[in-house]
Parts: C-alpha cells; structure tokens; sequence
C-alpha cells in the first residue's frame, strides 16, 4: 500500500486520493469500538428509557443526564489529558459522535456541549480561561452554550448587533443585546457570546457565566422537533463581563464563529450517520414484523427498494465522513507540529476543510431526512403515530438541514470556498478546466467501456470531477464578481460537487476494504458502489445540465453539454436487482450490518 | 481476599442465530462478542466489593476460556474495573472442559471467592459453576441473588419460592450468582478503557482435561404459528376457537 500523505481541502477535485490516505469504519480499533460500546451502552442504560421524560423537558432531567455523560468520561474525549480530559484525535470523536447521534434530543445537547459549547474556550482561549473552564466542561460539572444567531441575524451572522462598550473604570465591557436559538440555554452555565466592541464591524467573542448579573431568559421555543433539548431567547442587559473573559483578540470573533461552525458540521455529519442506523433498525423491524396481502412487508420489492435506499445513503455519509475526519487528523497533527498554539491550530485545520465539512453538513442531513422520511412511509400508517419511535427520528431529524448554517448556505459557501482557492492558485481549478474543455473538443459518441471494476470506476470519478471544473470555470467567468448573486447556479455547482466526493468516497472504502475482506463479503459492497456512482452520475448529469442552461450560450452552451453528457454517461446497471441483495442482506440481519 | 470473576465470551444477545451448513456448530461470522450478561452482573458486584473500603478485598481477577478473539471481552471487563485478566488459551469445547480450566485457575491463586453467572445466554448450559467445585472440592451457592462480607464471612441471600434465605459460607467457595446479584451492569468509563490496555492480562495454557459431550446438530425452533386477532367484544368467536382450532377447551 502507498504511503500516507497530507491532503488539503478541496484537493480531491483536483487529484486522485489513495485508499491509504482514506479512513474507513472497518478500521476502528479495540479501543475506539469500546469507546463506541460505552456511548451505546449509556443511551440504552439512561437515555432511551426516559425518551419521552425528555421530550417533556422534565426539570433538572437534561442537566442530570449530561452530568453522568461527564461522570464516564464523554464529555472529555476530545479535551486534553491536562484539562480533565482523554486527548483522543477526531476520529475517535467522531465515532463516539456517531453513536451517540441516534440518542434524539439528547443528542443535540450532547452535542453542543461537546462541541460549540467547549471547543471556542478549548482551542481559543489563554491559558487562564482554559484552566478555568475547560476541567469543569469536561467533568459535567458546568454544562456550555454558545450564542452566535440573534433575532436578526441568523444566516448573515456578522450582522448581529449585539454590542460590547469598555467600562470606565476599563475593567469589564458592557454587553447590551439578544441571542435567540440558543441550544442548551435552559440550563448551560459558561456561554461564548459574540458581540461588536464599539462600533466595530467586525465581531468579537467572549465567555460569560450564567450568574453574571443582567442575563435574562426567555421560555423554552415550542419546536417541532428535538423537543427535549433546551432552545431559548437569551436577553443581555448591562452585563459586565471581566475584560479578562474576551476570548481571542478583539476583532475575531467571526473567525472563531466561523472556524467553530466548520467542526461542528463535519461532526453533525457524524451524528445523522448514527440517526440515520437507528432509523433503519425500525425500519426493517417494522417491515420484519408487519404482514399484508399475507406477506410481510419486507418481501415486497417496493418496501426493499426503500430498505436499499435507505442503507446506500447511509453508508455513502459514512464513507465520506470518515474520509474527511481521517484528512482533518491528519491536518490537525501537521498544524498543531509546525505551530506554537496548538488550539489555533488545530482550528487551523478545520479552515482548510471547510469545503468538506460543508459537504458532510449537506449531504449527511439530506440523506437522514431521506431515511427517516422513507421510515415513517415503511410504517405506512403507524409511521403517523406519535407512539412509534420513526416519529421522533422524522420530526428531530428536520433540523439538521437548518442549524451549523443552513444547506443553501452551505453550498454557496461550499462553491464560494473553492473558486477561492482556485484564484489564489492553492487549487489549480482553472488550469484542469481548460484541460478538460480542450478535452472535449475531440470527443466523439459515448466513452469506451473501462475493463476492469476500479479502473472503471475511477474513470466515472475522475469525469465527474471535469464536469465540476468546466462548470466553475465557465460560471466564474460569465458572471465574474456577479456569481455570487447567481445562488441558482451555485447550488447546482455545489450539488456536482458533493455528489463526486460521496461517489468517490464509496468507491475509496471499496478499495480498502478488497484487502480486508474475502470477495464474497465485499459483494454486497461493490451492489452499494455500483447503484451509488449509478445515480450519482445521473444526478451530477442534472445538476450540470440545469446550471449550464441557465447561464451558457453559443459555442459555450454546446461545448458544456456534449461535456455533460460524454462525462456523466455510465455503463448501465441492474439497479433492482443490486438493491434486492442489500435489501436482503438487510432483512436477514433486521439491522444495519454493513 | 481476592475475587476470581469466571467470563464467558458471549454472541451479543440481538445476534441473528445462524449455524454452519452441516448444522453441527454455531457459525459465528460478523456475530459481536460481549459479556454474558450474569457474569457481567458478577463482576459489578465484585467492583462493588472491593470499592467498599470496609471489605478486606484486595483485588479482583476475570477469566475467560477462549482464542485470542476472547481477549476484547477480557479488556472490556478491565475497563469496566477489574485488575487483571486471565486467558485460558482453549477453545471451550463442553461445559466439563470449560469447568476443569476454570477450577485450574482458581486453584492456582489464592481466591476466596469465586464467581459465575448462573448460566451463559449462548448454550445455557448453566453447569459450570457447580462443576468448579466439586473438581476443586469446595462449597458452591446456586443461584445467589445477594452477596455481602461480614468481616471474613461470606453472607449470601438467594430467592425461594415465596421468600428468600439468607446464609453464610467459608470461603473459598464458589457463587454461582443470578439476577439481582447487583442493580444494572457497570458501563465502562473513558478512564477505565484508557486504563485497561496497561492492565496484565495473561495467557496461560490449557490444564488436561476430557471433552465428555461433543455436539450432534442444531436445530432452528419451528416458526410461530401465525396470530389471530378476535375483535375484543366477540367472546363467541374466540371460545370457538380455543375449542375447535386450538383444541385446548
């Protein structure tokens, strides 16, 4: 096997990844499977049981149960070993996000506490605000919040208005403002803040405890779901915060914002993937158990294209997920070597991979609402029913696609992320273009079959990656400094984009996992691969065809259509009866195996 | 004192059951491996013990029989607090064999008390427990639901019909422990999983001992009969039916 090298965001538009570079799931280790066991065991011990107790927002229920996730060490995974905590990489975080993801409203508050509510103060504040904060966020002891979105600035976060005025004695700033949407607001004690010193233009950040004087809060939102974790209208009147409590300098408060919404999307990637496996438990639990036409309903082949669906979406977040966090370890560990601050710098990291943590955000929420959607229709007319648990899954599952920045913002971000790095020359985005429009110019008819199944398949990715570069280049340079009004256009770039990185995710696993296991346990694997790049194909072909009709003319048009569609064409696949054998294998199992 | 927790490396207790093509062993493929649920009870009762610092415990030992696949168990029942771990490097062919290595073990170390849980959720032999005493000559409790030290005496409750009894042993002797043993099962923390790697864990060679059963077949339960509904305020219809389908009236 190759060796293992440094990969930079959004470099796989533009080079081909090795299965050595790539981590897949197969490769968890003892440890972190136990860390996973231990993450199972707690929902099922504590969580689960009191689902409903927790829907019902039952005074000090949340809190308690956040302080016995601290009491076995899980709020610490990622924290240091000198902070109270275990200092495991992102992987195994991942993975123990994973988990717990299928935990409901629980979830989400784990989840903020573990993530926004400490990483701000972990990998951006001075070595005092660490010692402080961070052992009694690790412990449980003090449960963390962060509130960025207010009343009127929720996508265009750096529009708050929320300000910070120096006192006269210069020893505290006076906070003056409103943060809505605050996750874990009900009960958190340390809350990062951003706010605009003066009249700044430009945010800053800084770290208040709950009893600070002049913090008010408004009830619980009613929401559709997650209703069990804690969201709330925070008021801030007068309040005097030490000057000591700024976190990072005056002025960074966006980047920290931004940097720490980078994370928090690749791990809510994380968290749908574990969703997404429950979902599917009941699923084909339901179709095991429920007959019809005296059948039961996991032997019809409309249930079992669901089944299948459901698994290849899956297993597709899956496969992307931990290809992204395994390139963001990588990451972290060469920053955090070639840096002085080692929080920095791993949040370093996570600017560079703003591309993927984009991806994973939309893709990874839009397959979940797809599982569970088709879940509730699995359950036909119990799916309705608020007594069975696929309702929950439906309901929490909807505000995956909003929150860590909504989807549409994430694409355009996602689109606007790499033209940058195409500019500044990091990628080289414009260069392969041209290659592949002059590529097209001697192309003729229908690509030539590929022998071989990866040859083959590399050849598909390597294609679609040409349909992304000549739609950025061709995009960019039609509307120049106006693209960015084009959200149209950018969506469907977006969508190319991310389907190529799940497409050539899956088909990385494969490749791996061909030296792990026997050819009759990687069958049904190369079944998922080949329907998966199938209806990629399909899909990029459509996303391409729509944002190049509504912008290309002439010469243009007709050199990105015959390149849409020599690049997108694929051999042909049994797509019913592929699905039919993962469907199968599912049923046999009556849970997720794959 | 010492605690000698006997584990047995179990198919987790969702596992689809498969058996191989010719019928005559369990086909383990992708099955995951846990701690049989009773003797995971054994063990928190044991932690328990020693925790409490009124107890002369000093120290409890787990021990399974099994290949190297057993030894992710093992370190699980590390994690969740034992001290150190034994592998018997066999595979457990019957509930003799097994008996014999875990009397082996035993004896070799200076336990006061050792204990296994009343039967294992894969074969259910529930013979094991029984089994190490009489090879190592020493008292066995069945089915103890409470376990309490008094000083150096063992006192043990077990449930009876209508009631339950309370008891005392000398130790050694051999608990053979069921639910209510200890309230759930420990989860494993961070610290413990951090820790459980650096804990000894020791492989020693299987002790000579028979094989006395060796298995013939397996078989699949038959398929439940199918479930009729009888509308709730339809009594006729469903007297008529215990009478002439079921045949039980």
């Amino acid at each position: 096997m190759e060796e293992k090298k440094l990969i930079t965001g959004g470099e796989f538009l533009v080079k081909e990844t090795s299965p050595a570079d790539v981590f897949i799931p197969e490769q968890l280790d003892e440890e972190q499977r136990m860390i996973g066991e231990t993450c199972k065991d707690f929902l099922n011990s504590e969580v689960f049981p009191v689902a409903d107790r927790i829907d019902a927002q039952e005074e000090g229920l949340m809190r308690s149960l956040i302080q016995k996730t601290g009491e076995l060490g899980l709020l610490g995974i990622a924290i240091p070993e000198e902070y109270e905590g275990f200092g495991q990489n992102f992987i195994t975080t991942m993975y123990a996000s994973e988990v717990m993801g299928s935990g409901y409203s629980y979830a989400v508050a784990y989840s903020c506490h573990t993530g926004i509510g400490t990483l701000p103060i972990l990998y951006y504040g001075n070595e005092e605000q660490r010692a402080r904060y961070i052992p009694q966020l690790a412990t449980g002891e003090k449960v963390g919040a962060y509130c960025l979105t207010e009343p009127g600035a929720g996508s265009d976060a750096n529009s708050g208005t929320t300000k910070a005025i120096l006192s006269e004695d210069g020893k505290h700033y006076i906070l003056n403002g409103a943060k809505m949407w605050i996750t874990n607001a009900g009960f958190a004690d340390v809350f990062t803040v951003f706010a605009k010193i003066d009249n700044d233009r430009v945010l800053s950040a800084f770290i208040l405890e709950r009893d600070f004087e002049g913090i008010t809060f408004n009830p619980e939102e009613k929401k559709m779901g997650i209703k069990g974790s804690s969201t709330r209208q925070i008021f801030f009147n007068d309040v005097k915060v030490p000057i000591e409590n700024m976190l990072g300098k005056r002025g960074e408060g966006f980047r920290i914002a931004l940097n720490i919404l980078h994370m928090g999307r690749i791990k809510l990637g994380a968290n749908v993937i574990g969703s997404a496996k429950m979902a599917i438990d009941q699923s084909v639990g339901y179709a095991n158990e429920r007959k019809q036409f005296k059948s039961l309903l996991s032997q019809f082949g409309a249930i079992k294209h669901k089944l299948a669906e459901q698994v290849i979406r899956t297993f597709a977040t899956e496969c992307s997920v931990y290809r992204a966090s395994q390139a963001l370890d990588d990451a972290i560990n060469y920053y955090v070597a070639n840096g002085d601050d080692k929080g920095r710098n791993t949040m370093e990291a996570f600017n560079h991979f703003a591309i993927e943590a984009a991806a994973m955000k939309v893709f990874g929420s839009e397959a979940l609402d797809f599982v569970v959607d088709e879940g509730v229709q699995i359950h036909g007319g119990m799916g309705f029913s608020a007594e069975m648990m696929i309702d929950r899954g439906y309901r929490d599952s909807r505000i995956n696609r909003i929150f860590e920045g909504t989807n549409e913002i994430n694409r355009l971000l996602l689109v606007d992320s790499v033209l940058k790095k195409g500019a500044k020359g990091v990628l080289p985005v414009f260069e392969l273009a041209e290659e592949a429009f002059r590529e097209v110019q001697g192309l003729n008819g229908v690509p030539a079959p590929v022998a071989g199944y990866f040859e083959e398949k590399d050849q598909y990715i390597a294609n679609f990656k040409k349909v992304v570069l000549m739609l950025l280049k061709s995009a960019s340079d039609t509307f120049q400094r106006k693209l960015s009004q084009e959200q149209e256009v950018l969506s469907n770039i977006s969508d190319c984009i991310i389907q190529t990185y799940a497409a050539e995710s899956v088909v990385l696993r494969l490749k791996k996992m061909e030296t792990m296991k026997s050819e009759a346990e990687i069958a049904i694997y190369r079944d998922m691969a080949n329907v998966f790049v199938y209806d990629a194909a399909t899909r990029i072909r459509k996303f391409a065809s729509d944002s190049a009709n509504s912008f290309a003319e002439g010469d243009l048009a007709e050199k990105l259509e015959k390149g849409i569609s020599y690049f997108t064409s694929v051999a042909g696949v049994n797509v019913k009866e592929a699905r039919r054998r993962i469907a199968d294998r599912l049923i046999e199992e009556n849970r997720y195996c794959f | 004192m010492r605690i000698l927790v006997c584990i047995s490396n179990v198919p987790d207790t969702t596992t689809k059951v498969k058996f191989s093509t010719d019928q005559k062993s369990f086909d383990d493929g992708g099955v995951q491996w846990i701690i049989n649920p009773w003797d995971e009870l054994a063990l928190t009762r044991a932690m328990e013990l020693k925790e409490d610092a009124s107890n002369p415990v000093s120290n409890v030992t787990v021990v399974t029989v099994g290949s190297a696949s057993a030894e992710p168990t093992l370190r699980k029942a590390l994690a969740i607090g034992a001290d150190d771990a034994i592998r018997v490097d066999a595979v457990s062919s019957d509930a003799y064999f097994v008996a014999a290595q875990l009397a082996a073990v035993a004896g070799s170390g200076d336990f006061g008390i050792i204990l296994c849980g009343i039967e294992s959720s894969d074969y259910n032999g529930s013979s094991v427990g029984g089994m190490i005493s009489e090879i190592m000559g020493i008292p066995s409790v069945s089915a103890v639901s409470g376990l309490k030290l008094e000083g150096e005496e063992v006192v043990i409750t077990r449930d009876i019909d209508g009631g339950r009894e309370e008891l005392s042993v000398p130790a050694p002797f051999v608990g053979v422990v069921q639910k209510g043993i200890a309230k759930e099962p420990r989860i494993a923390a961070m610290r413990g999983i951090m820790m459980a790697r650096k804990k000894p864990l020791q492989v020693v060679p299987a002790a000579d001992a028979e094989s006395y059963t060796s298995y013939k077949e397996f078989a699949m339960p038959e398929p439940k009969a199918p479930c009729k509904m009888v509308e709730a305020d339809n009594v006729k219809e469903l007297v008529n039916l215990l009478q002439n389908e079921a045949k039980v009236l």
